[in-house]
């Protein structure tokens, strides 16, 4: 067929489409390396963590609080108990409230109030969370001092907005004949939302708690100013100010000695694992649950 | 059984005899966190603002251009670190919007099927490392390599450039940019990866049919179709990158002054706040870093509901074509 | 499917008085003229042998033989399934856009290999117009859209004039000569799709193929646009879909009837029933699911 085909004019490329080829050919290539160079970022950051941070993850770190000053040796076995009861606190203030909002955003507001509140959610998380720390110091600490507490609340309001949005996301996924099928039957609407409704979102629900506790784990800005003054020792009491390994990886990247920047390899390897374990987890949960929804259709 | 000669049309609708707990409660308690959201917005500026007044009292909007900070003179002007703000976040823009829409691109166009969700889950990856690592590996591995290799390759070629001027330095301007652009990357990636999928079908085979290549297709459709959903985005990388304390603190070497180079450290409002709140010396010292916060807050609503109007207005506009 | 330009009228003053659309009519006329075949003389443009177009290895139509020629119309008809629309899209490549999509057999154009290795899709697309279901303007100007495909190609000199006679040609040009800078959508449906075919004729292609145009339009576009294809056939070559036998029996010279095969395993695809001169297949069916078809006992 190629004697044919050198005659074919199909296959006779002006100078013209050639020129058009390449310069696509061009772009395409670039925006493929966009995406390489985004990737390449993430996995230098992972590695220059992991390469600096395992030599220093030893059964001290986990068992032993901060040393004294000038003092070799030491852990943060107090930001890490710090940090899973903070964490868990801002959890569990903020689930139930992100939920019955995410509920009351797609079953039961008028059109304009959801939109209101979506903005409302949308703006929210689209403070600094610097400025939510002033906002709890001036709140709370200014009057009770510097909690675990504290920190708490200034963490729950960080991840309301993500916790409502993935929920409402999952909610509005879960198909209206659902709804109609269960209200036909004469179930009330708020019947309908816990026997059908929640049930269905559930996988979701699950998944915006993971995204809400990695990004909570996370955030260093909220607890600067509500729990940043702490003994050193576990601390369990929520109303006294605990370590947490933010705060801890924070103020050791800034120290000059070896010691301290190695304690804070660590504990950012620690962390990230957690954070981005979570991340995963919370997206391919979503990518299931979506699955799973969608098959209900 | 003698009701069957019964008329249908007498027997009465069924009405509510009570009220329905459940519903009622259950609407009255989803209701209540409505408000509740209503209350801390309301409450967040609120608080701030008070904590500001002083300041804004004492300086008023001449605090927004003075670039004095002194605690001992009692003098506070934000200019430095607007300045400083607008910076870190135009050139972090500069470098992360287009490379984020390349992304985008890629992860909706050009990109194997296999490799889609993979990718996208790695770009989303980004998002979430915490800035505070991400500073502590700017501070201690991006910092150092910029100051080694980058600036002064950048101020022998492009020294000309006031911004690529001067002595390098491993804490400075640069590295926030580095690290800001590093942040932004995955929000805009992801929209705008969401926004070209949205592109309609019918349009880009209506492109191809006439004999574009793929990248024409792009460039001379589908761009132009989510051109607006890109401002958007781009305006909440901006709102990103403005807030944005941890890292910024670590990396920019906390400095009040202004340089016409991204080389030697300066400071940003929200590293600013940072570095002081928790130790100032005088009350109108924090009340200036409140005014700081208030100024904060101002732009990230600005950003965010220009932001989500555009893509309102969008999302209206194509809606009434489809 | 909402059509929101069943919302624009179109303008009374242009619309041509509409002759309620009976095949009768056409029929009777194409069985009393003269019977011999349209195909004589004229050149082939498309030769199909044993054509067979799978999705990710499922056959959606296959083993079609069938040749198209100059300057006629011919229109595939079929229920919906047969395969009518992959057929058509696979004769200017835009099944290459769908994953998982393969052609098996030769389609030649002018004799050559249209799916050759060397063959770009590019130049094959710009001498092989298309016109889609649903009107797709580009949401830029009037002129802009005709003038798309034109800057595409290079075609950059005289475009105004260009423009022009490609509206003129789609029928057009009397109702937007006026308004070219405004956007395409603020058009009716109906012109919308006339504005389609005009972007696709201003690019002078040999072949211009059209996938049921008039499904998503009102009556009177639907006449507009007959009356385009009724007019454009001296100059281009156009393969028709449509699902509306009426249709194919107003506008087109030779009919494929194609029709769905529900194979052992209980799986379908597309098969060509039977083609030919129009009057033939609809007065002289030679199948029985043409007959069934045609006298609307199928379908």
């Amino acid at each position: 067929m190629s004697a044919q085909d050198d005659r074919n004019p199909l296959t006779v490329v002006s100078p013209r489409s050639r020129r058009r080829k390449l310069q696509g050919r061009l772009m395409e290539l670039l925006a493929s390396f966009a995406a390489l160079v985004a990737i390449v970022v993430l996995l230098v950051v992972i590695f220059s963590v992991a390469k600096r941070g395992l030599p220093a993850v030893n059964a001290d770190l986990f068992t032993q609080v901060a040393a004294p000053f000038g003092v070799e040796g030491g852990g943060i076995k107090n930001a890490i108990v710090g940090t899973l009861i903070m964490t868990a606190m801002a959890t569990a203030m903020a689930v139930p409230i992100g939920v019955l909002l995410a509920i009351f955003d797609t079953e039961f507001a008028p059109p304009q109030v959801s939109v209101a509140i979506r903005m409302t959610l949308n703006v929210l998380a689209g403070v600094p969370t610097i400025v939510i720390g002033i906002f709890i110091f001036g709140l709370v600490v200014v009057s009770n001092g510097q909690s675990a507490f504290a920190a708490s609340i200034a963490l729950a309001i960080i991840i309301l907005p993500v916790i409502a949005r993935a929920t409402e996301e999952v909610l509005l996924l879960v198909p209206s004949t659902l709804r109609e099928g269960s209200m036909a039957l004469g179930a009330t609407r708020a019947r309908t939302v816990v026997s059908v409704i929640l049930p269905s979102a559930f996988g979701g629900i699950v998944t915006a708690t993971i995204v809400g506790v990695a990004r909570a784990a996370g955030e260093t800005a909220p607890i600067l100013f509500t729990s940043s003054i702490f003994a050193n020792a576990v601390v369990t009491d929520p109303s006294q100010p605990m370590a947490s390994m933010p705060f801890a990886i924070f103020t050791n990247s800034e120290s000059p000695s070896h010691h301290d920047q190695q304690v804070a390899w660590a504990a950012a390897l620690l962390l990230m694992a957690f954070v981005l374990l979570g991340s995963i987890t919370g997206r391919l949960l979503s990518l299931r649950t979506r699955r799973q929804i969608e098959q209900m259709r | 059984m003698t009701t069957t000669n019964l008329d249908p049309s007498s027997i009465p609708l069924p009405t509510r005899r009570r009220p329905r707990i459940g519903e009622t409660g259950l609407r009255a308690l989803t209701a209540a966190t409505a408000l509740l959201l209503v209350a801390i917005m309301a409450l967040l500026v609120y608080e701030t603002a008070r904590q500001a007044w002083p300041s804004i009292q004492e300086f008023g909007l001449g605090f927004i251009t003075s670039d004095q900070w002194n605690v001992v003179t009692g003098q506070f002007g934000a200019l430095n670190f607007i300045i400083g703000t607008l910076l870190t976040s135009v050139v972090a823009l500069v470098i992360a919007v287009p490379m984020a829409i390349a992304i985008g691109l890629f992860l909706s166009e050009l990109a194997p099927r296999v490799l889609r969700t993979p990718v996208g889950l790695m770009v989303e990856l980004l998002a979430a490392i915490p800035s505070v690592v991400l500073g502590l590996w700017g501070i201690l591995v991006m910092g150092p390599f910029l100051a080694e290799h980058v600036e002064p390759w950048l101020s022998d070629h492009l020294g000309f450039i006031p911004l690529f001027s001067g002595y390098p330095s491993s804490q400075g301007v640069l590295p926030a940019c580095v690290v800001l652009s590093i942040m932004v990357v995955p929000i805009v990636a992801s929209i705008s990866r969401e926004l070209f999928l949205s592109v309609p079908g019918e349009l880009k085979q209506g492109a191809m049919a006439l004999g574009a290549t793929r990248w024409e297709m792009v460039r001379s459709v589908m761009l132009p179709y989510v051109s607006g959903g890109l401002v958007a985005s781009t305006m909440l990388g901006f709102g990103r990158a403005v807030g944005e304390a941890i890292a910024v603190t670590q990396v920019i070497g906390g400095a009040n002054a202004i340089s016409r180079s991204l080389f030697p450290p300066g400071d940003t409002m929200a590293s600013r706040i940072a570095a002081q709140y928790a130790g100032t010396a005088t009350s109108l010292q924090r009340s200036s870093l409140a005014y700081l916060a208030v100024l904060l807050l101002i732009i990230s609503l600005i950003t965010n509901i220009a932001a989500q109007l555009i893509s309102g207005r969008l999302q209206r506009r194509l809606g009434g074509e489809a | 499917m909402t059509d929101q330009q069943d919302t624009q009228p179109s303008d009374p003053g242009d619309a041509p008085e509409v002759t309620s659309a009976n095949p009768g009519t056409r029929l009777t006329e194409l069985a009393s003229g003269h019977e011999s075949n349209p195909t004589e003389g004229r050149e082939t443009v498309f030769q199909l042998d044993k054509v067979t177009i799978s999705y990710s290895g499922k056959p959606a139509i296959c083993d079609v033989d069938l040749s198209v020629h100059r300057n006629l119309v011919t229109a595939f008809i079929g229920p919906s399934g047969c395969g009518k629309t992959t057929l058509l899209r696979s004769l200017n490549r835009m099944n290459d856009l769908i994953p998982g999509a393969s052609v098996d057999g030769r389609i030649s154009y002018h004799g050559h290999d249209l799916n050759g290795s060397n063959v770009d899709p590019v130049e094959l697309r710009r001498r092989i117009g298309m016109v889609f279901q649903r009107p797709n303007p580009f949401p830029k100007s009037i002129y802009d859209n005709v003038a798309y495909g034109m800057r595409l190609h290079g075609m950059k000199d005289d475009l105004d004039g260009r423009v022009e006679r490609a509206l003129t040609h789609a029928a057009l040009w009397d109702e937007v000569k006026d308004r070219l800078k405004a956007s395409a959508l603020s058009l009716s449906g109906g012109q919308q799709q006339r504005l389609c075919i005009a972007r696709a004729l201003a690019i002078e292609p040999d072949v211009v193929l059209m996938d049921e145009p008039a499904s998503a339009l009102d009556p009177i576009s639907t006449q507009h646009v007959e009356d385009l294809v009724e007019s454009l056939k001296a100059e281009y070559t156009i393969i028709i879909v449509t699902h509306n036998m009426q249709q194919s029996a107003r506008v087109a010279d030779i009919t494929a009837f194609f029709s769905v095969d529900v194979r052992d395993d209980g799986s379908r695809s597309g098969v060509l029933v039977e083609h030919g001169p129009t009057s033939d297949l609809f007065i002289r069916p030679s199948d029985p699911r043409t007959e069934a078809y045609v006298t609307g006992r199928f379908g």
